[in-house]
């Protein structure tokens, strides 16, 4: 398979920055996790180690010893350089049902003035395509989803609001994102997904991971209320589709 | 159980963290100031992770109900047991009913309690580290009950340590980091020269300092950040990550503290000061 060129740089003597070119695509992502997968399985231990994945980098964590950056740099493109097709970890589109209504969409009207769209036109485009989960972080299960349409491109608000809603579905720039819980937040609100992804009492705390995709649909209140309550009970069950890597 | 008569400012339940799901935007946790921890985890003969108390600026009140052995560090605080004072770095016998209570801070600014065996509340993830979302119950609260083994009898290999306090210490040795090399010679000389300023924003998640230096117009694509990393905005604020801080960001990574960093860095308080000296 095709390689790319890599940069490896430490970073701090417990851990080692790979770079991939500065672009957001699903080939760069897609050779990240076929590098990250091959590290885990054939040489890394993975008790010891760390990956962490996003949009153009893997980082690698060692999580109590120092790493020797000169002779593992060199291991590292050795590893790269003879990285093999293996089978990727089955990748899934999720589907994540949001309510789109007005006591969750607290910045749908005034976006809809500054975009020239009627509400319901912000709402196709948002749930026409599947986004790519580019990365995990900011905060527990929070996903850094690329593929918003340049339509819906709308800048961060201008004061962030102290607390934003668990579930809030939110744009900014080119992004758009759920919020995983509470928290502050400048993004604009457009609705509320009611089924969290992160839930730390599961023994892998994520349903989504990176190179996944995720894609919304549009949903009445009185579903929301009942996959809300489904959820809070454990009863709810995630709607997702393999996809090929 | 340790009763909690009561809880001071912010006392949490730390062990060495939580690894193994920053992938899924966990932050590491644990405790702050490591340095310290790992002597008195020593002093107890107890494994590096055993958990401890994190008490931060004002102590709490506590009570054993079991007898064991404990060890204080870290921040000096005037510290109590039964109403007699005690001292940092020794093993202390507690027995049941007794009451150890915290007082003024005197120097530093996070003080830890380390107990025979490491406090037992419950694994979230593989850790018992408090963090807002995943272990709520690891902030102590008034009347809280906090789970340890009881042990009548040990016999410490060393009772007391002498320490090479790093209190006063205001020199945090730094690596660069990932995007050291965009920094120019203005904004190196500003980085490297002068004194810094722990600003009011400070807490497990992140220092900020108050002084700033000459702002970038950098953009990059979001990429892990690690506890000790130094993120450089663009108006040129400067914002150490800890402990809880985010598993990613996209702040260009300026330096990285040195584990021995950190723990000095976790002594401060809002108008302390540092400087940066790179390795």
């Amino acid at each position: 398979m095709k390689n790319f060129p890599i940069s490896i740089r430490p970073f701090g003597v417990h851990a080692v920055l790979i770079e991939w070119p500065q672009e957001v695509n699903d080939r760069i992502l897609n050779d990240i996790l076929f590098f990250s997968a091959h590290l885990k399985k054939e040489c890394l231990h993975e008790g010891l180690w760390e990956l962490i994945p996003a949009y153009n980098s893997l980082t690698l964590v060692l999580r109590n010893d120092i790493i020797q950056f000169d002779t593992f740099k060199i291991q590292l493109e050795h590893w790269y350089s003879e990285k093999k097709a293996i089978t990727l970890e089955q990748k899934f589109l999720w589907r994540l049902p949001v309510c789109y209504e007005s006591e969750f969409a607290l910045d749908l009207i005034e976006i809809s003035e500054k975009l020239q769209k009627t509400q319901a036109e912000i709402i196709a485009l948002h749930t026409e395509n599947p986004y790519t989960v580019y990365g995990i972080g900011f905060l527990p299960g929070f996903m850094y989803l690329g593929g918003l349409p340049s339509l819906l491109e709308i800048p961060r608000r201008n004061s962030p609001r102290p607390k934003v809603l668990k579930g809030s579905v939110g744009l900014a720039g080119k992004q758009t994102g759920v919020y995983p819980q509470e928290s502050p937040g400048g993004w604009n609100i457009i609705g509320n997904c009611s089924v969290p992804i992160f839930n730390p009492k599961n023994e892998n705390p994520c349903l989504v991971k990176v190179g996944d995709k995720v894609q919304f649909y549009s949903i009445s209140m009185a579903e929301y209320d009942l996959h809300k309550i489904e959820s809070e009970v454990g009863i709810y069950q995630f709607e997702k589709i393999k996809i090929d890597a | 159980m340790l009763k909690v008569l009561k809880s001071g400012f912010f006392t949490t339940i730390q062990d060495t963290g939580r690894f193994g799901f920053r992938d899924k935007g966990v932050p590491v946790s644990g405790i702050m100031d490591t340095e310290t921890v790992y002597k008195l985890n020593m002093l107890l003969e107890n494994e590096r992770d055993a958990a401890v108390l994190e008490i931060t600026m004002t102590g709490p009140t506590l009570e054993f109900e079991e007898a064991t052995y404990i060890a204080l560090g870290g921040a000096e605080l005037s510290i109590t047991l039964n109403n007699e004072p005690v001292s940092n770095y020794k093993v202390l016998k507690v027995n049941a009913g007794d009451i150890l209570s915290y007082g003024r801070l005197k120097k530093g600014f996070r003080a830890y309690l380390a107990i025979k065996k490491g406090f037992q509340s419950s694994l979230v993830l593989g850790s018992r580290s408090y963090y807002g979302n995943i272990t709520p119950k690891a902030l102590l609260k008034d009347k809280y009950e906090v789970p340890y083994i009881h042990t009548a009898l040990f016999e410490p290999k060393i009772t007391g340590l002498k320490v090479d306090s790093i209190l006063d210490e205001e020199i945090l040795h730094v690596a660069k980091g990932p995007e050291f090399e965009l920094l120019d010679d203005k904004q190196l000389e500003m980085l490297f020269s002068q004194e810094f300023t722990i600003a009011n924003e400070n807490n497990r998640m992140a220092y900020q300092l108050n002084e700033t230096i000459t702002g970038h117009a950098v953009s990059m694509l979001t990429s892990a950040t690690l506890p000790g990393t130094i993120q450089f905005t663009p108006a040129g604020k400067l914002i150490i990550l800890m402990k809880d801080g985010q598993t990613t960001g996209g702040y260009p990574r300026i330096l990285q503290l040195t584990d021995k960093g950190i723990s000095i860095l976790a002594q401060k308080k809002a108008g302390d000061t540092l400087s940066f000296k790179l390795m």
